[in-house]
């Protein structure tokens, strides 16, 4: 089980959060043009990586914020947490 | 009853306490401090059961937890447990035991017939073998193969003991109590430390309590003794026997199992039989010691065949004697020691030793004693069928490939010593890059990747000096690390005796003209001839040679088998054993039981239960229970013998002639507060919300980016800044997380704030003809007409004194009100619309009638938004603003949303008006088409309409709209059944929605 430091409440083991995917991905602005390529890549195509991944967790049986965490899915070791704001 | 085989003096255990116990059906006594296994070899009986595959004769192999055999069915306490290690069983009063995998009995048994067969059965043989011809799978291979591999019995019975997870943090967590973990324990808790010991067996002290040595003026065993009592003083210790390390994870947790009872004939109250520890360690020592691994020669599993530390073992803990004309079979200087226990004894013992000429002390000291020993001598085969009478030994040749002239020499039992395997499991779970040490020709622990140092014989060191010293010093260090103390205990001196090196011969070669069987893995039947075979077909990889020949697999995890196994391939096929790698070592290390694993999460503790807060209510009145999600609900209120059909629909008609009530609390309720908060919602939304007025309620439906709809209800703008959300019971979770998942990472210059209330609010829905005057007699002060609450108008009420919010939507598609107030008034709500309800003969209907409402109405719910279909299958295409972008809206042009046959949501109707149709079964135009038939459409939701009195069901159908009118099938091959329907409109009742705004 991972231990995941929350920004704000401190280290707390993985059960007390969920997994929420590539922190990188960015949501396209609305009411703008897009692609559909594009458009596909935002929804569905994902980068599965071995090695370095910035992703993100909601902390659910806390403080209910959703983070960045900076992960080796290879090794689960963990790097850097970050706030919903804060970028690396 | 005297014990032939028990000494009168030596030994742990407690002679003042006898304790009787039954193997077999048959009476036996054994001591307070044995194990089942040494009580039995107390009393002579070392058969124990017969092996997997060819059902031969099993005796003991080991003394503890490197046992890979000596297995029984255990009953305590009127339940059994099946496979358990008579090694580890801790003897207690009134103890029954059985051999498993044997029948009819351990001492005739039938399938021994497959050690005649063995030709047949070889390597691979699971996959070989039964393939073919596939019409003898069911009737006469699986048949045979469950008899025959069939190991213990599991209990049918519900298990009424108790087990508990505890969660525990420290500073350091050490895996083991011999000489490395009592030192590093020692030094790091008095270096102020936290500490966790634990230790698997019930006495702490590991190889002290067995070894010869002197540490600190004092013998092993008293030295461990004295710091373990110090230890167990100490606030910042915890230090636990017959608690075993099995798992080593992510981050430093490690898992342990930490048996109670297990050695008690009965749980006392309110004690747990086993608790599971979840640990988060900053360190993490491993001084798990090693494993003697077996020489390997002719028929090396007979009964009597066992490792010699298993033998000095059972003599100096519980003063057990494992024969009394012992062969000690040694390629190192550890069989000596087993042999000079037997000769102080009184018995005489022959060492035959693989090597030319050692020398060492210990080898001096059993010359002194005249001990007789051949040099350059192996064991060719073990003599004897249930147990072993004699052995074939020969001289073997400097070069190890030849041997002289067989000799048969009379014994009892045979002790093998092969060197030793350091116990790396946990080391290798915590991901440490094991290396291959030549010296020891074994793995050790290499680079660490988590908090993790492994120590003493488990790290391939057999000097107790260097393992203390070592020990004391990673203790130290480690714990400075983490406390910043300064304490250092000093080390005491140890005397040991020395010794030389041991001889890399471990397979005794074959003489010529025989085959006997030669065992690499005990407890799986897999021989020497089988791994040639796995490498004659073909397989290389050792991981696969491992699943073909089921080398080192099942509870075992070939703690003994392994590195024999490694060596053979790697010998057979030119390489060095660390080219050819070994398999992944995987938690458990040793088996653990489910109990334990499930813990206190059984039954009703599985999850939690809501409860409504009018549920005491519901009990009292005879409601029939279903779970809805996490949520209790009422299915329906049974009257007399009524069944579910019955009583949903008379609740159901009862709606829709005068009123009826429903608890729907569970529904999700999220308050949205802020000055962005209705742009949130248009952004949420497919429809538009930024001008709905204060006071005013609106249908919404949301959607995930890939187009699917997520979920739907109705949000109530309360007042300027101030929204009142509501979803389905099941989403409501997943929608708070949805939302929060925008406003803190997409969007967060939105100044709006969620938060969830479901469990703040209780509602009740009122529905039918006759709710209007039922509400405003529960409301005098409002005005109830058409005008004052029209549809989808919220206003705030006094109910007898309690503040309430009533919205006036709705689900049934009745004329319908929705009333909320604080969840503690929730059961005065509920009994005073029943109070005043009754002149409009109210009766309170469950989620079955609930559905049939909705139902028949054509109002799509969670078995049509099952997360695969867009708002265009569930009739909501109306739904979407074509003036404003909303999250999905970018996927619902996809080529396969905008189809001409797309599938749409339809009414289905039996033609007989009779046959309820199953909800799940397929739509096909034609009964009699080819197979697979192909499949137009699914059952979604089925009811019987109280309004027309017949089935009907809502179906998700390819080109429904087109489809109204036609004739079709529904098949159901689950049961069966083929029944001819029509296809009709969804909305079977008030197809204009006149109801709801009446
Ligand atoms: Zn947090």
């Amino acid at each position: 089980m991972l231990h995941i430091k929350c920004p704000h409440c401190g280290m707390r083991s993985q059960n007390e959060f969920s997994y929420g995917g590539d922190a990188t991905i960015k949501r396209p602005e609305l009411n703008k043009e897009i692609s559909d390529q594009d458009w596909n890549n935002f929804v569905y195509n994902r980068k599965s990586l071995r090695g370095k991944h910035l992703e993100l967790w909601q902390h659910l049986s806390g403080c209910r914020q959703w983070i960045k965490v900076e992960r080796d899915t290879a090794t689960h070791e963990i790097f850097k947490t970050l706030k919903a704001n804060q970028d690396i | 009853m005297s014990q032939d085989f028990r000494l009168d003096t030596v030994g742990l255990i407690n002679r003042d306490k006898k304790l009787s116990f039954k193997f077999n059906g048959k009476n036996y006594f054994g001591y307070e401090g044995d194990t089942l296994a040494s009580a039995l070899l107390a009393n002579g009986v070392h058969l124990i059961g017969r092996s997997f595959k060819y059902h031969r004769p099993r005796g003991f192999f080991g003394a503890g937890v490197d046992e890979p055999y000596a297995i029984v069915q255990l009953y305590r306490n009127n339940e059994t447990e099946p496979n358990v290690k008579t090694t580890e069983q801790e003897l207690f009063e009134g103890l029954e035991a059985t051999s498993v995998n044997c029948w009819p009995s351990v001492n005739f048994d039938i399938g021994a017939i497959n050690n005649l067969l063995k030709v047949f059965l070889p390597a691979g043989f699971y996959y070989k073998t039964f393939m073919w011809p596939k019409s003898f799978w069911y009737k006469v291979y699986e048949p045979f193969i469950r008899k025959a591999a069939g190991l213990g019995v599991a209990s049918i019975k519900h298990d009424k003991e108790r087990y508990e997870h505890k969660y525990e943090y420290c500073d350091l967590l050490i895996a083991g109590s011999g000489p490395s973990g009592l030192a590093s324990a020692y030094a790091a808790a008095k270096n102020g430390a936290r500490v966790i010991l634990a230790e698997d067996k019930p006495r702490f002290g590991g190889t002290l309590l067995t070894s010869e040595v002197n540490i600190g003026n004092q013998t092993g065993k008293e030295w461990a003794e004295n710091i373990i009592a110090e230890l167990k003083e100490m606030p910042n210790v915890t230090v636990k026997n017959r608690s075993q390390v099995f798992g080593y994870y992510d981050h430093n947790m490690v898992v342990m199992s930490e048996k109670i009872s297990d050695h008690l004939p009965k749980t006392k109250k309110h004690h747990p039989k086993q608790r599971l520890w979840y640990i988060r360690a900053k360190e993490v020592l491993i001084s798990s010691g090693s494993i003697e691994r077996p020489l390997v020669f002719g028929n090396n599993d007979t009964p009597g065949v066992m490792l010699s530390s298993a033998a000095k073992e059972y003599l100096k803990v519980y003063g057990v004697l494992v024969g009394k004309k012992p062969l000690i079979f040694t390629n190192n200087d550890s069989g000596y020691e087993t042999a000079i226990e037997f000769k102080k004894n009184g018995v005489e013992p022959i060492i035959l030793d693989t090597r030319k000429e050692p020398n060492s002390e210990i080898i001096d000291e059993a010359k002194n004693l005249g001990i007789q020993i051949k040099f350059s001598y192996v064991v060719v085969a073990a003599k004897g069928y249930k147990k072993v009478n004699a052995a074939e030994i020969a001289k073997i040749s400097d070069n190890k490939n030849d041997l002289g002239v067989l000799e048969n020499i009379i014994c009892d039992c045979i002790c093998v010593s092969g060197f030793w395997t350091p116990t790396i499991h946990l080391a290798s779970q915590s991901g440490n890059k094991t290396k291959f040490d030549k010296e020891i020709d074994a793995f050790v622990p290499g680079i660490s990747k988590q908090n993790e140092t492994t120590l003493g014989a488990a790290n391939g060191k057999f000097t107790l000096a260097e393992t203390l010293k070592d020990s004391f010093d990673a203790g130290y260090e480690l714990s400075k690390k983490i406390t910043k103390n300064d304490n250092k205990v000093s080390y005491p001196i140890v005397v040991e005796k020395n010794k030389t090196t041991h001889d890399k011969f471990w397979c005794v070669p074959l003489p010529k003209g025989k085959n006997y069987k030669r065992f690499l893995d005990f407890q799986n039947d897999v021989a020497v001839s089988d791994i040639e075979i796995a490498l004659k077909e073909g397989y290389r990889s050792i991981e696969h040679v491992k699943r073909y020949t089921t080398l080192g697999m099942a509870t075992d995890q070939g703690k003994t088998s392994n590195l024999n196994g490694l060596q053979l391939v790697s010998d057979m096929e030119n390489k060095i054993v660390p080219e050819v790698g070994h398999t992944t070592f995987r938690p458990p290390y040793t088996p653990v039981t489910i109990g334990a694993i499930v813990g206190r999460e059984v039954g009703k503790h599985s999850r939690p239960t809501r409860k409504s807060p009018i549920n005491s209510w519901h009990e009292k009145n005879n409601a029939v229970f279903v779970d809805a999600g996490v949520w209790l609900r009422p299915r329906y209120y049974k009257q007399g013998n009524e069944t579910l059909f019955e009583g949903s629909k008379r609740e159901a008609k009862n709606v829709r002639v005068n009123v009826g009530v429903c608890d729907v609390t569970t529904l999700g309720k999220i308050d949205i507060k802020g000055p962005d908060a209705a742009e949130l919602l248009n952004r949420v939304y497919t429809n538009a919300w930024l001008k709905l007025p204060v006071g005013k309620a609106r249908y919404g439906v949301m959607l995930r980016e890939d187009g699917i709809v997520m979920d739907d209800g109705t949000t109530t703008r309360i007042s300027e800044n101030h929204y009142h959300m509501t979803t389905t019971t099941a989403q409501a979770a997943n929608v708070l997380s949805h939302l929060e998942y925008y406003l803190q990472l997409v969007w967060p210059e939105l100044n709006v704030n969620v938060v969830s209330t479901t469990e703040q609010w209780a509602g009740a829905a009122i529905a039918g003809p006759k709710s209007r005057d039922l509400l405003q007699n529960l409301f005098p002060n409002i005005d109830a007409s058409n005008e004052g609450l029209p549809f989808m108008g919220y206003l705030e009420g006094e109910l007898f004194g309690v503040h309430a919010r009533i919205f006036r939507i709705s689900f049934s598609g009745e004329l319908a009100y929705e009333v909320n107030v604080e969840s503690d008034n929730g059961n005065f709500m509920w009994k005073k619309i029943m109070e005043i309800g009754k002149e409009f003969k109210i009766q309170p209907y469950g989620t079955e009638a609930l559905s049939t409402l909705r139902i028949e109405m054509g109002h799509v719910a969670g078995s049509e938004l099952d997360g695969r279909t867009i708002p265009y299958d569930n009739g909501l295409e109306g739904m979407i603003s074509k003036n404003k972008d909303f999250i999905g809206k970018r996927s619902l042009n996809k080529k396969a949303f905008v189809a001409e046959d797309r599938q749409k949501v339809v009414g289905v109707v039996p033609l007989d008006k009779k046959t309820s149709i199953p909800e799940g079964s397929h739509l096909v135009r034609d009964v009699n088409a080819q197979l697979p038939n192909p499949k137009l459409g699914y059952i979604s939701a089925s009811c019987w309409s109280v309004e027309h009195d017949n089935p009907f069901s809502l179906a998700i159908l390819k080109d429904g709209k087109n489809m109204i009118g036609q004739k079709l099938f529904v098949m159901s091959p689950l049961k069966n059944i083929t029944i001819p329907v029509e296809i009709v409109s969804s909305h079977y009742v008030d197809p204009k929605g006149e109801r709801v705004r009446s």
